[in-house]
This record gives C-alpha cells, structure tokens and sequence, in this order.
C-alpha cells in the first residue's frame, strides 16, 4: 500500500467526477468522495502509473510550461499540415528518422512518445530503449543529432523536470 | 447569451474546417503513414474545437466537455502510434517520396547481429 499512489489517484478520479457532474450539492460531493476512496484504496494500492511523477513547485511550473508549449506546437503543426493538404503540388517529403531521448522513466518516454505523436507532422513509430522511430511529413535533416533538436528537444526540456 | 453562441459557433466551424482538412489529406496523400498523419492528427485540432464550441454554447457540459477532450488527448496518440508500429512490423511499403527508413536499417542490423 503506497500512501502517495493512493492520494493523487483519489484526486484525479475526485476531479473527474467534480467535472462530470458540474455542480456542488452535498449529496454529490459525498457520492463521490466515497466512491473515489473506494477506487483509489481497493483497485490502485499497487498500480505504479504515477509512481514516478516528482511533486514539487519546480516540476508544477514546468508542467504548466509544458502544456503551454505544447498547445502552441499543436496549433501551429495544425496550421502546418492543413496547408500542406491544401496546396496542390502536395509539398510532403517523408521519411522515418532516429531521435535520441535522454529521459530514463516510463512515464516521461511515454508523454514524449504521446506529445511528438500529437504534433500533426511528426508520428512516432517504435521506441527501442532511449532510441525513436518517428515518421516526420517533412524531412529536413536525417542526421540524429539535428533530428533531435528540431523534433525532441523542445518538449524534452520540461519532462526531464517533471520526471527526470 | 447571444455573444455566447455566436462565439461557440465560429469555434465548433473552425473544428469542422479542420476535420474537413483531415479527410481531404487522406484522400490526398501516398500511403499509409502519412494518411495517418493528417487523417488522425490533423483532425486532433478539429475534435478539441468541435467540443469546446459545445462546451461554450452551453457552460452547464463544460465539465464534460473538457473530460472528453482530455480522453481524446490521450487515446488518439496512442492508438495512431499502434497502426503505424503494426502497419511497419507487417512490412507495408512506404511511398516513393520517402527519403529514409531508418528504422528498416536498425531492424537489419539488428537481425545481423543475431545470426
């Protein structure tokens, strides 16, 4: 039984309740607070999905800094791609290049892998160890260490606070 | 109320209009892994918008409709990356623009250093 586990999964499934029901009578607030504890102690004493995140000022800032970031590279690839589909030459150049991480826990490889897949333009298809595979619409260097810096670097610098 | 709507319903046509995009991108490109890039991720923009002009419209789903938007946020990467892995595992070919395959290269080195 791991305290720390406990308390922030009764938090994320207390939140989303809060959010499902959007509104703050008594019985609703009791309902869920009962019914989140019981999630939280009987299904997840043992799961390890949030073991790693470090909770701190430091890595909440970075957090909020990483959504930001990548709301902006969202829109922005968005706009990137919708243009791309819309000129008629069809300008894509595609190709599966190699990007090095240097984050070493599951979970940040994981939001890495997710955030990369979300940006329009850059898909990732395998990650062996710290290597990835990612099918980028427009090559511009097949070379690791420039790949890296144009695909990875941007969103790295922030989960390697929050999750090292 | 009227500013209201007005608002959500430009922000729900600008999600259509990338929706929109998405499937004219998966008409229009080569193979497999770029219709992939647009048809699912191209339109990742247009879902979020669609729903958040919901939730606008009307503030009482806005709870919900931010609860969708993360599920979305979460599953849609994961299961493009599914296809794309299995899609490559199976040896589907990749169109006659690609520029590099590297990841067909660490996958013959690897099965040289085994023999």
């Amino acid at each position: 039984m791991n305290l720390k586990n406990v308390i922030q999964i009764f938090i994320l499934s207390y939140l989303t309740w809060l959010a499902l029901n959007w509104s703050v009578n008594a019985d609703v607030l009791i309902t869920g607070a009962i019914i989140s504890v019981l999630i939280a102690v009987l299904l997840c004493s043992h799961c390890e999905v949030l073991q790693e995140v470090r909770l701190s000022p430091k890595s909440f800032a970075y957090a909020f800094a990483f959504v930001g970031v990548f709301w902006i590279e969202l829109i922005k690839s968005n706009f990137d791609v919708a243009l791309r589909v819309l000129t008629p030459s069809l300008p894509i150049n595609p190709g599966i290049v190699e990007v090095k991480t240097t984050l070493h826990s599951n979970i940040g490889k994981m939001l890495l892998a997710n955030a990369i897949t979300l940006t329009p333009g850059t898909l990732t298809v395998d990650i062996l160890d710290d290597r990835m595979f990612i099918h980028w619409i427009d090559v511009t260097s097949t070379d690791i260490n420039e790949a890296t810096r144009a695909i990875v670097s941007k969103f790295e610098k922030y989960l390697e606070v929050m999750y090292g | 109320m009227e500013i209201r709507m007005l608002i959500g319903s430009i922000v729900t046509l600008i999600g259509a209009i990338f929706i929109f995009l998405g499937a004219l991108g998966i008409v229009r490109m080569p193979d497999l892994y770029n219709r992939l890039q647009s048809g699912t991720k191209a339109s990742t923009l247009g879902t979020i918008l669609s729903i958040a002009g919901i939730g606008i419209i009307n503030p009482a789903w806005a709870g919900k409709a931010f609860i969708i938007i993360s599920f979305v946020m979460m599953t849609n990467p994961v299961s493009s990356h599914t296809l794309a892995r299995g899609a490559h595992h199976l040896g589907i070919p990749l169109s006659k623009k690609t520029v590099i395959d590297k990841l067909k290269e660490a996958e013959a080195n690897e099965k040289k250093e085994e023999q």
